[in-house]
């Protein structure tokens, strides 16, 4: 694929590409088959590949997510699809007590070489129960990696590293993301999934995000600019294992830090990066960090209400500016 | 004193006399006099700090052994022996 | 009386909580007899009893917790073992409740100076005092910038001094000075052996912040020249003509560092020792870089003294600082070939020159002078 595309067609290129290199790898996940996905990311695959490798499961997370713990532990490559993170919660014991600790627990003896794809965030009047973005608790337990890819190359290559990966990845991405266009190179592939990304090259403040407030970022970026404030922006793209080196060496070079996450604050991944800038570069700050967070309310359901409780541009503008006196 | 903290009270004394050098880039096998642009009464107030600072008295004919940067530190260093 | 207590049910356990009593008062209990459910740590746990009596006063009301040990209701009829069976006495400290952690101080008024960590760090290598910054970042916070702007600023060598402005004063002086003073020129070698062994062996016996200069030698037979010269120590105003000076104030001019050039005077310098003139010399070219002169060091200078130092020429002829009428130059000490007594020998030699007013003097009056001072610096211990 190449040209005009959206992140959700990357998406779908990714699966394609990984079904089609490795036999092992199959999808599974509710109404991924039939329906091509609820969010239309795995549209055609059905056809393409066939009922044994696009698989519809029943509705339970606990059950199929613990079916693919088992074929990963068995030799396969499986994708489980979990509609939103919002069900993952049904999954939790699954993908916390299972996924992450059988190779811990088992001596090395089993590895489980899951991927998890989840959508997450909000943005679509979907409400408290279906609007959480929590891949921030996710970060926070041993056994695991994080991803958020928020570009299209993101998108289409990290399912692939993930793959190859022997122990369980869980892949966030953003539900306002998915209609995002851009060009994809022709030979797009595979790509890192331990390094944080500068998307902007700046100098007076490091703007530290991922997922769906990068582009928010990156606008306030541009709106400083104007200003006359030369902004960094840092796309984090792997939650966990964090990136400290690329956090570090920004914000030893800007001296100022705003973290954007559409988690809530408390107890988040902007709560972690503050806690390791002031471990390892205190002597470097000029202002304490900032965070831009959503509101600590279950997310509304009017649109306006919760436009107001996710972290917007005038936040991002506000917050740098204070911590620039 | 080891050799980095030598050199680090020469530089800091040389700063002091000739505040609007960078006293970090000094050639260090160059004359200080020239480098820096000091006069003998500049390198008396230089000696005497060094004096203050690390108790070596440089007597007057020893005084040609400290006229680069590199020899004044190899200097206080044989004497902080 | 035999007093039921919270028994231990566990290593650890300190304290437990009756839910349920399954005897009441009144009712006859049996060693064995289950009498009531405790609920611990581990879970609800029935307790037996192990003395026969009759169920007396309930001391502890239901879904209270309580430590281990304490009666928990009396046993009609039964004894208390004489030795203290209870366990160790609810002396149980309960673990102190951990403080939160007070909230950031205040900033600014409670904690004093509000400086960022990078500002704190730099001004510490920097020995920049941070009280004496005014702070450009959040809330007046000093920042990296301010404490980078402070480095910077304290190594300009004009701080208190205009070098611009010095050099347009100069200008205007030398200028005025060649218009109007007919200079005439003298110079003359002067053997600087005697006085420089001299010096040696004074400066041998002492440590660096009591040494002499060559300069305060040279300085103090000028000083001594002018005593007895008069006519090259004082004023002349063309209306007037000449005035004499009573006191000797040597103008001894000093190079700022980025080029500028002032001529601070020592006063009485024919009176003062050559460790006082040492003295005053360091304290007035120290302050004169700073551009910390007082009026009268700027104004007093009766006759001037401009030396090149080790790193200049063999000569120096000056321009007379009007309204003075003389001023005495000293080239670079070099050492030279000269004859002493019909033998060839290599000395260290200093050329002074005199600069002088030919309406004041002449250049035998001059000639005199230079002499005199010549003669002066080869007995430099009766400087």
């Amino acid at each position: 694929m190449s040209g005009e595309v959206t992140y959700r067609d990357a998406c779908r290129e990714a699966i394609r590409d990984a079904m089609k290199r490795d036999p092992r790898v199959f999808l599974m996940g509710e109404d991924v088959g039939h329906y091509g996905g609820c969010y239309a990311v795995s549209k055609g695959l059905l056809d393409e590949f066939g009922p044994e490798r696009i698989r519809d499961t029943p509705l339970s997370e606990s059950g199929f997510t613990g079916l693919g713990i088992g074929a990963a532990m068995n030799g396969m490559r499986p994708i489980v699809e979990i509609m939103t993170v919002n069900f993952a919660l049904l999954a939790l014991d699954q993908i916390v007590n299972n996924a992450a600790t059988i190779r811990h627990m088992s001596g090395n003896q089993f590895g489980v070489p899951l991927v998890v794809r989840m959508a997450t965030g909000a943005g679509k009047q979907l409400a408290a129960q279906h609007s959480h973005s929590l891949e921030g608790w996710f970060a926070h337990i041993p056994g695991l990696k994080v991803l958020a890819p928020a570009t299209l190359e993101d998108a289409r290559g990290m399912l692939w590293t993930a793959l190859e990966d022997p122990d369980p990845v869980l892949i966030f991405e953003h539900v306002m993301l998915y209609n995002m266009t851009g060009s994809l190179a022709a030979e797009a592939g595979a790509v890192a999934i331990d390094k944080a990304a500068i998307r902007r090259e700046g100098k007076d403040v490091s703007l530290i995000t991922y997922g769906g407030s990068l582009p928010k970022a990156v606008d306030a970026a541009g709106q400083l600019a104007k200003d006359g404030v030369s902004a960094e922006v840092i796309d984090l793209r792997t939650l966990r294992p964090l990136d400290d080196e690329t956090i570090m060496a920004s914000v030893r070079k800007t001296r100022r830090a705003v973290i954007v996450d559409e988690g809530w604050r408390s107890g988040s991944i902007s709560a972690e990066i503050s806690a390791r800038i002031l471990e390892q570069a205190l002597w470097s700050l000029d202002a304490p960090v900032a965070r831009v967070c959503s509101a600590e309310i279950p997310i509304p359901y009017p649109h306006h209400l919760e436009e107001a409780a996710l972290p917007q541009v005038p936040a991002i503008l506000a917050a740098v500016r204070g911590t620039l006196g | 004193m080891n050799k980095d903290e030598i050199r680090s009270v020469v530089v800091k004394e040389l700063g002091k006399i000739a505040p609007e050098t960078d006293a970090t880039s000094i050639d260090p096998d160059a004359d200080l006099r020239e480098e820096l642009d000091i006069d003998s009464l500049d390198f008396l107030n230089f000696l005497t700090a060094l004096h203050k600072r690390t108790g070596v008295n440089v007597p007057e004919p020893d005084y040609r052994k400290l006229l680069t940067l590199n020899g004044a530190i190899a200097y206080l260093a044989d004497k902080l022996k | 009386m035999y007093r039921f207590r919270m028994p231990s049910l566990g290593a650890d356990m300190e304290a437990g909580t009756l839910v349920e009593w399954l005897k009441h008062p009144g009712d006859p209990v049996h060693r064995g007899d289950i009498v009531a459910v405790v609920e611990t740590d581990k879970g609800a746990i029935e307790v037996e009893i192990f003395v026969d009596g009759t169920m007396g006063r309930q001391l502890v009301p239901l879904d209270s917790k309580v430590p281990v040990g304490t009666p928990l209701a009396e046993i009609e009829g039964a004894e208390e073992e004489k030795e203290a069976k209870a366990p160790a006495p609810a002396a149980a400290v309960p673990a102190p409740a951990t403080p939160s952690p007070k909230p950031a101080a205040a900033p600014a008024s409670v904690q004093g100076l509000r400086a960022s960590p990078a500002a704190r760090k730099l001004a510490a290598q920097k020995d920049v005092d941070l009280a004496a910054l005014k702070g450009t970042g959040p809330g007046g916070t000093i920042v990296l910038h301010d404490v980078e702007r402070a480095a910077a600023g304290a190594k300009l060598p004009h701080r208190g001094l205009d070098l611009e402005k010095m050099r347009a004063a100069i200008a205007a002086a030398m200028a005025r000075s060649k218009r109007e003073i007919p200079h005439y020129y003298l110079a003359t070698d002067i053997d600087l052996s005697a006085a420089l062994a001299w010096l040696e062996k004074t400066n041998a016996a002492r440590t660096p912040e009591q040494r002499l200069l060559p300069a305060v030698m040279t300085l103090k037979s000028v000083a001594l020249a002018a005593k007895k010269y008069p006519a090259f120590n004082g004023f002349y105003d063309p209306a007037k003509g000449f005035a004499p000076a009573k006191a000797v104030h040597i103008g001894n001019a000093v190079a700022i560092r980025g080029g500028g050039l002032v001529s601070p005077a020592i006063h009485d310098c024919d009176r003062l020792t050559l460790d006082q003139l040492m003295e005053k010399l360091r304290d007035l070219v120290a302050r004169a870089r700073e551009g910390r002169l007082r009026s009268s060091e700027m104004s007093d200078a009766t006759v001037t003294v401009s030396s090149l130092g080790e790193r200049g020429v063999e000569s120096l002829y000056g321009i007379i600082y009007p309204p003075q009428v003389a001023i005495v130059g000293f080239g670079t000490v070099t050492r030279r070939p000269i004859a002493v007594d019909e033998k060839l020998e290599i000395r260290s030699v200093v050329t002074a020159t005199l600069a002088a007013d030919h309406r004041v003097s002449d250049g035998h009056l001059g000639a005199r002078f230079l002499k005199h001072m010549a003669a002066l610096l080869q007995e430099p211990e009766k400087l």
